[in-house]
């Protein structure tokens, strides 16, 4: 159907998009793998030196790294289980009949648009702060202790943190895989005298395998980015208790000015993206034709 | 008998409402606070126990928050990023989605999934080089810099939104239209683009949501002049004194226009983020 003509033009086209991301992925990531092989601190222009793979070695046995590593596995293990089950909850709530569906789409969608920074301020001081805060306010008004949430438990603070950010989004594409869901299958199978636990079980459960599949691959790309969370709150601390692997390769490059030391872990960074990446990738990939 | 299930469907119906409204209610309860108490005076954001809504309303800290010079300046910031780099970004994507939603080739497949993967890249991976690149020429701190950025950043969510929006598109409406001998161009101005406008428009839409709350970019590369307002409310994280009620105004303004777009873009959002996987 194309003719030569269009082709050319379609190729034209493409162009600027695929030269521009080309360069974006290209250019920056070819330098951190250059960096990465070079002592090179910021403070000590002119002083940089081949290194071999000293950065790598200093960065994947330094203490800070496994905390960092386990500090990213929990609270993406730990968003992704919160999301995952309230979604499935919620969507499965909102699916149902009721009065003023729209408003509490609405409702429960919002903290998906709230910027990171503000809810992260908004929740450690108006509601964790062990003074101030809501939570401490209900505590002490049941004669108990208040909690300081992001002492105490500085990570699993955050991990609520960005629960609730993420809770709308996983809601929002469950319940839009929900509605596709066959009506007439469910009452053809109600017909058939399946009860409603077995009609979960057998036809709502595997309609949503793949869409949480989906949503488990996308949310964990974006949350093993999380920075502005942790940037607000706790600093990666105390210590390093709150410290992700992003959060890592941030210090030591912007606040520690070692380029070669954060280029590493940046690399490192980027492997392990990359291993998710390419599960995520197939999965979209298989509905590319279909 | 009708009556009854009548009946029960409706105490049911009741029950999920009560439920629903319940649950809705506790996920929205921290934006409702954060607007309520940006009504609220100093003292009485920190009083003990808390009043819900029977305290003394004043729009003093709005008025605050705006009268500091910078309040402002963040905001503009963060519409000339959030508007600029969307906007720059589906200039260059609809060409590109255009071509590959309507002239197919071999490569098609591998080029979308290409643009794709770019997005995965963590961006802390090139953190240092991104700092230095812009400290070397000049773009550190400047709006320029920042839309160039999250325009790359972006690009490929606008070009696979638009490409699955434009496979909607039939076909056959453009070979008649090149049948009746219609020069590209005027295929595409009168043709495609009338068609494409919805589907354009919630590009636009979603990708001012993102650029607006983006935090890793503009928090590592803004400091001062050209710093939106996520690095704005950043720096709310270092208080002085009494601070909740003016936390609060700087925050519901800061939220309350991206609020209102996304409400409207609730069905786009579910395409948009997962990439289509999802409709």
């Amino acid at each position: 159907m194309a003719t030569q003509h269009s082709r050319t033009a379609a190729r034209l086209m493409i162009s600027p998009a695929v030269i521009l991301l080309f360069l974006w992925m290209i250019v920056p990531l070819a330098m951190t793998l250059y960096f990465s092989f070079l002592r090179y601190n910021l403070l000590m222009p002119g002083m940089e030196e081949w290194a071999g793979f000293s950065n790598y070695r200093y960065f994947l046995t330094d203490p800070a790294f496994f905390t960092a590593l386990r500090n990213t596995l929990v609270l993406v293990a730990g968003v992704l289980m919160i999301t995952v089950t309230g979604g499935v909850l919620l969507a499965l709530l909102l699916d149902q009949p009721m009065w003023g569906q729209g408003i509490v789409r609405i409702l429960v969608i919002a903290p998906f648009f709230v910027m990171p920074t503000v809810s992260a301020l908004v929740w450690t001081n108006m509601f964790m702060n062990p003074v101030n805060g809501l939570f401490a306010h209900a505590a002490k008004a049941m004669g108990l202790q208040p909690y300081d949430f992001l002492a105490q438990s500085p990570l699993l603070s955050i991990t609520l943190i960005v629960a609730w950010q993420w809770l709308p989004f996983a809601t929002l594409i469950l319940l839009t895989a929900l509605q596709s869901l066959d009506r007439e299958q469910m009452e053809a199978a109600a017909m058939d005298g399946a009860g409603p636990l077995s009609r979960f079980i057998y036809i709502t459960v595997p309609h949503l395998t793949r869409s949480i599949t989906v949503v488990i691959l996308i949310q964990t790309i974006f949350l093993l980015s999380v920075f502005a969370e942790i940037l607000v709150t706790t600093n990666g601390g105390p210590g390093t208790a709150s410290t992700t692997l992003t959060y890592l390769v941030y210090v030591q490059s912007m606040l520690q000015f070692d380029v070669g030391g954060g280029a590493a872990g940046g690399i490192v960074a980027v492997i392990l993206a990359n291993i998710v990446a390419i599960f995520l990738m197939r999965m979209i990939g298989r509905n590319l034709d279909a | 008998m009708p009556d009854m299930t009548r009946k029960t469907t409706s105490a049911r119906k009741a029950t999920v409402t009560a439920l629903a409204w319940t649950v809705g209610f506790l996920i929205f309860f921290p934006v409702l606070w954060t607007i309520l108490t940006s009504f609220k005076t100093e003292g009485e954001a920190i009083a003990a126990p808390p009043s819900f809504l029977f305290f003394d309303w004043t729009v003093e800290n709005y008025l605050t928050v705006n009268e500091r010079s910078d309040y402002p300046r963040h905001f503009w910031n963060s519409v000339v990023i959030s508007v600029g780099s969307t906007l720059l970004g589906v200039l260059i994507a609809i060409p590109a989605a255009w071509s590959l939603a309507f002239v197919p080739g071999r490569r098609t497949r591998d080029v979308l999934m290409w643009m794709l993967s770019t997005k995965m890249m963590p961006a802390v991976g090139v953190l240092v080089p991104m700092y230095l690149i812009f400290r070397d020429t000049g773009l550190l701190d400047t709006k320029t810099g920042l839309v160039g950025v999250l325009t790359l950043v972006n690009l490929p969510i606008i070009v696979w939104m638009l490409y699955t929006y434009f496979k909607e598109i039939p076909a056959e409406i453009l070979e008649a239209a090149r049948m009746d001998g219609a020069s590209l161009r005027s295929e595409i101005t009168y043709v495609l683009a009338p068609m494409a406008v919805p589907g354009i428009a919630s590009t636009i839409l979603l990708n001012i949501i993102l650029a607006w709350n983006e935090a890793f970019w503009t928090l590592n590369l803004a400091a001062a002049k050209a710093a939106p307002l996520t690095a704005f409310i950043a720096s709310y994280s270092s208080p002085e004194g009494l601070f909740y009620a003016k936390l609060s105004a700087a925050s519901t303004m800061a939220i309350a226009p991206i609020l209102i777009l996304g409400w409207f873009s609730q069905k786009q959002l579910v395409r948009g983020l997962t990439f289509g996987a999802v409709k």
